[in-house]
C-alpha cells in the first residue's frame, strides 16, 4: 500500500499551484466582473500542457495518469472556478470522446489541435427539456444522400462560443430508440450558437444555448457506431465526474484557504477570530472533510488508471465534494460576516461558483441514483 | 558553451531555528530557492540562443533532489546532487569548498548562482566559490549578455547600473530582475525523471575530512536570540489629520 504521490504528480501539483496563485488569482475577480473568457490564461494553459493532460504525446497530449489531471482540476479550482471548468470540460467533455471513440482518421484530424489547446472542444447533452432524463433529448439527426442533417437544440453547453472553439460532438436521436454521436465543426450553416448566458458563477467561462437547423454534416462525423450513443455519454460522464469532485475539493480547499487567512487578520473582542472555538471548529470540520473528499477523488482517479471499475467512486465522490463544497463556502463565508457578502471578498465569488458542482454533470440526486443502482438497488 | 547553475533547497515555509543544534530546521516541506529559479531560467535562455547545455548542481540533504527536479523540468540537462552526512552544518567557506570541487569537475564556462538564499539570505556563496576557481565573479547581474568569449553584466547597485565585462569562465550571481521565470511544462516534468542525474557522496569528489560540514566551516554560531523589542509604539489612526500627527512625532524626535 502506498499514499504518495509519485514524484511527478507532486511537481505537477506544486507547479499548477504557483501558476494558479502567480498568474490565475491576481485577474480572477476581473474576470468574474466583466464575464470575460480567459484566453491569455488558456493560451499559458496551453503552453503548460495542461489543456490535454491524459491525452498521449503520439496525439499531442502530455501523457499524464488521471490523479495528475485531478489534481491539476483542484489546484485551479482553488483559486478560480471558471478557469478550472474551461480546462475540464474541454479535457474531459470534448476532447475525450472523439479520442476514445473516433476513428483514427477523425482522432487524426481534431486530437493534436484540441489537446495541444490550440482549439477547443464542447459536448452537447443536455437540450431545453432533457437534463437529468438525458435519454429524452429530441434533437434528430437523419442521413440524407451521405450526409446527417441535424435539427434540435441544446443547452447550457461549456465552451462552445469562444473564438477558438472547433467543434462540438452532440447526442442526437438517429433513429426509433437510437442514440448516437455526431461532430458538429464550428461555423457549419444552419449551426447557430447563442450569446453567451448570463450566470450566477462560472462568470469568465463560456455557456452556450446551441440551435441546429438543417445542418449537414457529412456521414463520417458519426463518433463510433450508430446506436452507441447512449453507452458513449454514460461512459464519458463517469469520467467527467472525476473532474467535477476534483472541482469541489478545490473549491472547498480554496474557501478554506480564504476563511483561515481572515480568521487570522479579522480582530472581534480584542483578538483574532480565529482564537475563537466557534470559528476553529468550523475550520477544523472543513479541513476534515476536504482530507476525506481529496482522498475519494484520488482513489476514483486511481481506479481509472489502473484500467479497474470506477464509476461507483466516481459517483460517490462527485456526491461527496459536491455537497462538501457546499457546506464549506457557506461556512467560509460565515467566517467572513459582512465582508463575504462583498464583491470584493473572493469568497463571494467561491460561493456563488460552487452551487453548480452540485448541479453540473449529474445532479446530487443523479449521483444517488447511479450510487443506488451501483449498489444493486 | 556549458553553464552550471547552483540551486539550494530552502525550507517552504517555518524559518525555525533548532535552538539545540541552531541549525535551520530543515525537515518540513522544501522548496527550490526562488532567487535560484531566476538563475536556471537564464541559464536555459543563454542555450536556447547560443546552444549548449545546462547542468544543475546543488547541495544539500536527499530531499534536495525536488528542487533539482524542478530545474531539470524546466529544461536544465542534467544534475549533480552532493549529499552527505559529513557535509550538514557547512557553513559558507565549507559550502564553497564543496561546490568549488563539484563544478572543478564540470568544468563549465559559465557559473550562475541566485543572488542569495531565501533561507540565510547570505548573498556571499558566489564570491567564495568564485575565488576557489579563480574566477571573475559579477554580481547583482539584471541583465547578462555574451559575446566573443566574453560576458558582460549589467549590475544594480544603489546609484544606477554598472556594467562590467568579464572573460569566460566566470561567475555570476544574478538578481530577481533579470527575467521572468518560465514555468516547468507537464512534457518538462515527466520528462525530468529521465535525464541524467549524479548523487555523489564528498569522498566522490575528492575531498577529505576536514573542509567540509562542521569541521570545514571557519564560523561558529555562539547564540540566538529574538529581534529585541521595538519598544513603545504608537498607533496614528487617520481621522484626517494622520499626516500632521506623523510630521509632529518626527519632528519631536529631530528626524525631519
Amino acid at each position: 500500500m502506498n499514499l504518495d504521490l509519485t514524484e511527478e504528480q507532486e511537481l505537477l501539483r506544486s507547479t499548477v499551484r504557483d501558476f494558479a496563485r502567480e498568474r490565475i488569482a491576481p485577474i480572477a475577480e476581473e474576470l468574474d466582473r466583466e464575464h470575460r473568457f480567459p484566453y491569455d490564461l488558456v493560451r499559458e494553459l496551453a503552453e503548460l500542457g495542461l489543456m490535454g493532460m491524459t491525452i498521449p504525446e503520439d496525439y499531442g497530449g502530455a501523457g499524464a495518469d488521471t490523479v495528475s489531471y485531478a489534481l491539476a482540476v483542484e489546484e485551479l479550482t482553488r483559486v478560480d472556478s471558471s478557469v478550472a471548468i474551461t480546462v475540464a470540460a474541454h479535457h474531459s467533455l470534448g476532447t475525450l470522446p472523439i479520442y476514445y471513440y473516433g476513428t483514427e482518421e477523425q482522432k487524426r484530424e481534431w486530437i493534436p489541435q484540441l489537446a495541444s489547446g490550440e482549439k477547443l472542444a464542447a459536448f452537447g447533452l443536455t437540450e431545453p427539456d432533457a437534463g437529468s432524463d438525458a435519454g429524452a433529448a429530441r434533437t434528430r439527426a437523419e442521413l440524407c444522400d451521405g450526409g446527417w442533417v441535424v435539427n434540435g437544440s441544446k443547452m447550457f453547453i461549456t465552451n462552445a462560443g469562444t473564438a477558438i472553439t472547433a467543434c462540438v460532438t452532440i447526442t442526437a436521436v438517429t433513429g426509433d430508440g437510437e442514440i448516437s454521436n455526431l461532430i458538429i465543426p464550428n461555423g457549419t450553416p444552419g449551426y447557430e450558437i447563442a450569446p453567451p448566458m448570463q450566470k450566477l458563477g462560472w462568470r469568465a467561462s463560456d455557456t452556450r444555448e446551441l440551435a441546429f437547423r438543417d445542418v449537414r454534416v457529412p456521414e463520417e462525423n458519426l463518433l463510433g457506431s450508430r446506436g452507441q450513443g447512449f453507452r458513449q455519454f454514460l461512459e464519458i460522464l463517469d469520467g467527467g465526474r472525476i473532474s467535477v469532485s476534483a472541482m469541489g475539493v478545490g473549491l472547498a480547499q480554496g474557501a478554506y484557504d480564504l476563511a483561515a487567512k481572515y480568521a487570522q487578520e479579522r480582530q472581534q473582542f480584542g483578538k483574532p477570530i480565529a482564537k475563537f472555538q466557534a470559528v476553529q471548529f468550523a475550520l477544523a470540520d472543513m479541513a476534515t472533510e476536504i482530507e476525506a473528499g481529496r482522498n475519494m477523488v484520488i482513489k476514483a482517479a486511481w481506479l481509472k488508471d489502473q484500467g479497474r471499475p470506477f464509476a461507483k467512486e466516481a459517483a460517490m465522490a462527485k456526491l461527496y465534494t459536491g455537497e462538501l463544497s457546499h457546506r464549506a463556502a457557506n461556512a467560509a463565508l460565515q467566517i467572513h460576516g459582512g465582508y463575504g457578502f462583498m464583491d470584493e471578498f473572493a469568497i463571494s465569488r467561491l460561493y456563488r461558483d460552487q452551487k453548480i458542482l452540485e448541479i453540473g454533470e449529474g445532479t446530487n440526486e443523479v449521483q444517488r441514483m447511479v450510487i443506488a443502482k451501483h449498489l444493486g438497488l | 558553451m556549458k553553464i552550471a547553475v547552483c540551486v539550494k533547497h530552502v525550507p517552504e515555509q517555518s524559518k525555525r531555528i533548532d535552538p539545540a543544534t541552531k541549525r535551520l530546521d530543515r525537515s518540513g516541506e522544501g522548496a527550490i530557492n526562488p532567487f535560484d529559479v531566476h538563475a536556471v531560467e537564464e541559464a536555459l535562455k543563454l542555450k536556447e540562443d547560443r546552444g549548449g547545455e545546462v547542468v544543475v548542481v546543488s547541495m544539500g540533504p536527499a530531499g534536495a533532489q525536488d528542487s533539482v527536479r524542478k530545474a531539470l523540468a524546466m529544461g536544465a540537462d542534467s544534475a549533480l546532487l552532493i549529499t552527505d552526512e559529513a557535509a550538514a552544518g557547512s557553513d559558507l567557506v565549507a559550502t564553497a569548498n564543496v561546490l568549488a570541487a563539484a563544478l572543478e569537475s564540470e568544468a563549465p564556462d559559465l557559473v550562475l548562482f541566485g543572488q542569495q538564499a531565501g533561507d540565510s539570505d547570505g548573498a556571499v556563496l558566489w564570491a567564495a566559490v568564485a575565488d576557489r576557481l579563480h574566477r571573475p565573479v559579477i554580481s547583482q547581474v539584471a541583465n547578462l549578455s555574451v559575446a566573443d568569449g566574453k560576458v558582460r553584466g549589467k549590475r544594480q547597485t544603489e546609484f544606477g547600473y554598472d556594467v562590467i565585462e568579464a572573460p569566460i569562465p566566470a561567475v555570476l550571481a544574478v538578481s530577481d530582475a533579470i527575467n521572468e521565470p518560465r514555468y516547468p511544462s507537464l512534457k518538462g516534468i515527466m520528462g525530468a525523471r529521465s535525464k541524467p542525474q549524479r548523487t555523489v557522496s564528498l569522498s566522490e569528489l575528492g575531498l577529505e575530512g576536514g573542509v567540509t560540514g562542521e569541521a570545514g566551516s571557519k564560523t561558529v554560531v555562539q547564540a540566538l536570540s529574538d529581534p529585541p523589542p521595538r519598544g513603545d509604539t504608537v498607533k496614528i489612526e487617520d481621522d484626517g489629520s494622520a499626516a500632521e500627527k506623523i510630521v509632529e512625532f518626527l519632528a519631536e524626535r529631530k528626524l525631519v
